[in-house]
């Protein structure tokens, strides 16, 4: 199996420590540079499975915006994210929308919903003159 | 429509949510937060990504979360909201002067008003990058509010000039909207936005970032083209022979925020020109008596964290004033930056009434490393306070609580200063 070192810049705090994670093939066999014990964890977990929250916006229809911002409800891998997003594409909500509401479950099987960030509610019907 | 209000909230952000809800909990429930838009929350609607809320929740919000949650304190308090009002004037006996659609012109004489309008981008011509004049220039604000607000994507291919945090996070937004991000330059040597920005934004997306570079020249008619851009030495200057053409249709600029100060300004409030924003004394109170200003129309912030912390404090403090608690005196100490430092908030310490402990904003002018922070009274050698810090650095506020004994001394004025 090959060996690699990879350089993973920490994002836990402002400081940016640069960690460099050793491993054979998809086994960690040492992580150096880091300063602190949730900077190892990052690190560890960046080298094997970057995980990302992704945010975005899903279309409203009937609502006083056209659009709703959207999260995932947990991290998801990073190498998904562009899948998401063309999923998330094709994809409209009826308006009122509640903050805390999931406007898509277990988005691609992954386990996660899209839930909605912001409140967008109803757009009064335009009145008969 | 009351024509008379205890307290005026001048916008409806994140600072103005938390100056009402400051100056309620002190006592006062005669409040008007007007606003311009239709929706309360200012630009947080438009931050639709994470990193918001670790130190006032506990938990890392998206900006609307983050203004849903101060939206809704304020809505359930009974303060009142006029949005969509755009105020005009404050006159020079603290007189407001509004106009609305559903209300026409509007005046209210309040005993405090709490300026919190924010700030606003510096633009291409403050830049003044040479070219020609075509569509498809604008900043990351306005391209973050056509995307996550409106619905559009203003380009296809983009170059981004300034490697602040807004500009960072539109490079993510920008490709994962399926535009290409071909490049975001920095004129500095290092990024102006946060590491983890960096990361998460460029790195993830194999984004180039190309330090101590900028543009020296737009192309196209009526669309952008391209851009030229060249690496300039360390006085900012372009380097001859270093230019190259990079196409693309749109250029975005995300190159520093401007308080937004023209109503403080017909008020006859004092501005700092190190800060853009007032001159204030330590309970945020301006060199007009009665008006005060809190957020990023006082100081451009990092984090709204900050801004909803800063603008209880003004908003509390106003409620003081309006109940007659706080005596306005000649009593002061003037606060000035030294060496290393580039502006320090509050201004002036007003030297009677004093909390036990003030807070004094600053930003350094460089970056530092295992650094004292030194709060001095002139003509003496002794620091009054010290504060030890790992790192400073020109993009991330610093906050130093100090013990207002401190300021009781002989001297005119206190510094601060790197050592």
């Amino acid at each position: 199996m090959s060996s690699t070192t990879r350089i993973i810049t920490c994002i836990v705090c402002p400081e940016g420590c640069k960690v460099s994670v050793s491993m054979e093939g998809d086994t960690i066999t040492g992580v150096s540079g880091h300063g602190c014990k949730r900077g190892l964890a990052y690190a560890r977990q960046e080298a094997v499975a970057p995980m990302r929250t992704l945010t975005t916006s899903v279309r409203v229809v009937g609502g006083v915006q056209p659009l709703v911002s959207v999260k995932t409800s947990a991290p998801v891998p990073r190498e998904r994210l562009h899948d998401i997003m063309a999923c998330v594409r094709t994809c409209s909500v009826s308006a009122p929308v509640r903050q805390g509401e999931a406007v898509l479950t277990n988005v691609l099987g992954l386990g996660v919903d899209l839930v909605a960030t912001r409140t967008v509610e109803r757009d009064c019907p335009p009145r008969s003159s | 429509m009351k024509s008379n209000y205890d307290l005026i909230v001048i916008g409806g952000g994140p600072a103005g949510l938390a100056a009402a809800l400051g100056a309620l909990r002190n006592g006062v429930q005669d409040i008007l937060i007007i606003e311009r838009e239709r929706f309360l929350g200012g630009i947080l609607n438009q931050c639709i990504h994470t990193g918001f809320g670790l130190r006032e929740f506990g938990e890392e919000l998206t900006g609307p979360e983050y203004a849903e949650r101060f939206e809704r304190q304020v809505l359930q308090a009974g303060i009142s909201c006029l949005v969509d009002a755009m105020v005009l004037d404050i006159t020079r006996d603290n007189h407001v002067v509004a106009i609305s659609p559903e209300y026409g012109r509007l005046e209210f004489s309040p005993r405090a008003i709490v300026l919190a309008m924010g700030c606003r981008e510096r633009t291409r011509g403050a830049l003044m990058v040479p070219g020609t004049r075509p569509a498809g220039v604008m900043t990351a604000g306005t391209a973050q509010r056509l995307m996550n607000v409106e619905g559009y994507l203003p380009g296809r291919d983009i170059v981004i000039l300034g490697s602040g945090d807004i500009g960072l996070i539109m490079a993510r937004r920008f490709t994962l909207e399926g535009a290409s991000v071909k490049a975001v330059l920095e004129v500095m040597p290092y990024s102006t936005g946060l590491t983890r920005n960096v990361v998460q934004c460029l790195d993830d997306y194999g984004i180039p970032l190309m330090l101590s570079h900028t543009v020296t020249a737009v192309h196209g008619a009526k669309r952008v083209s391209g851009v030229t851009v060249a690496q300039v030495d360390a006085r900012r200057d372009v380097l001859q022979g270093t230019e190259q053409d990079i196409a693309c249709d749109t250029l975005i600029t995300s190159v520093g925020l401007i308080p937004e100060n023209e109503l403080s300004k017909r008020a006859g409030v004092e501005l700092d020109p190190a800060t853009g924003g007032a001159v204030v004394n330590q309970r945020l109170e301006t060199s007009v008596p009665g008006i005060f200003a809190c957020g990023n129309v006082l100081q451009v912030h990092d984090l709204v964290d900050n801004v909803s912390e800063e603008a209880r404090h003004a908003g509390a403090n106003a409620a003081d004033m309006i109940a007659g608690r706080l005596a306005r005196t000649e009593d002061k100490i003037r606060i000035v930056p030294g060496p290393g430092v580039r502006y320090v908030v509050p201004q002036w310490i007003d030297l009677r009434d004093m909390d036990e402990r003030v807070v004094l904003s600053m930003r350094p002018d460089d970056v530092f490393r295992q650094v004292t922070l030194e709060v001095v009274a002139e003509g003496q050698d002794t620091p009054l306070a010290r504060f030890q810090r790992r790192r400073l650095t020109p993009g991330e506020m610093v906050m130093l609580n100090v013990d207002s004994a401190v300021f009781h001394t002989s001297a005119d004025r206190i510094s601060v200063r790197v050592a």
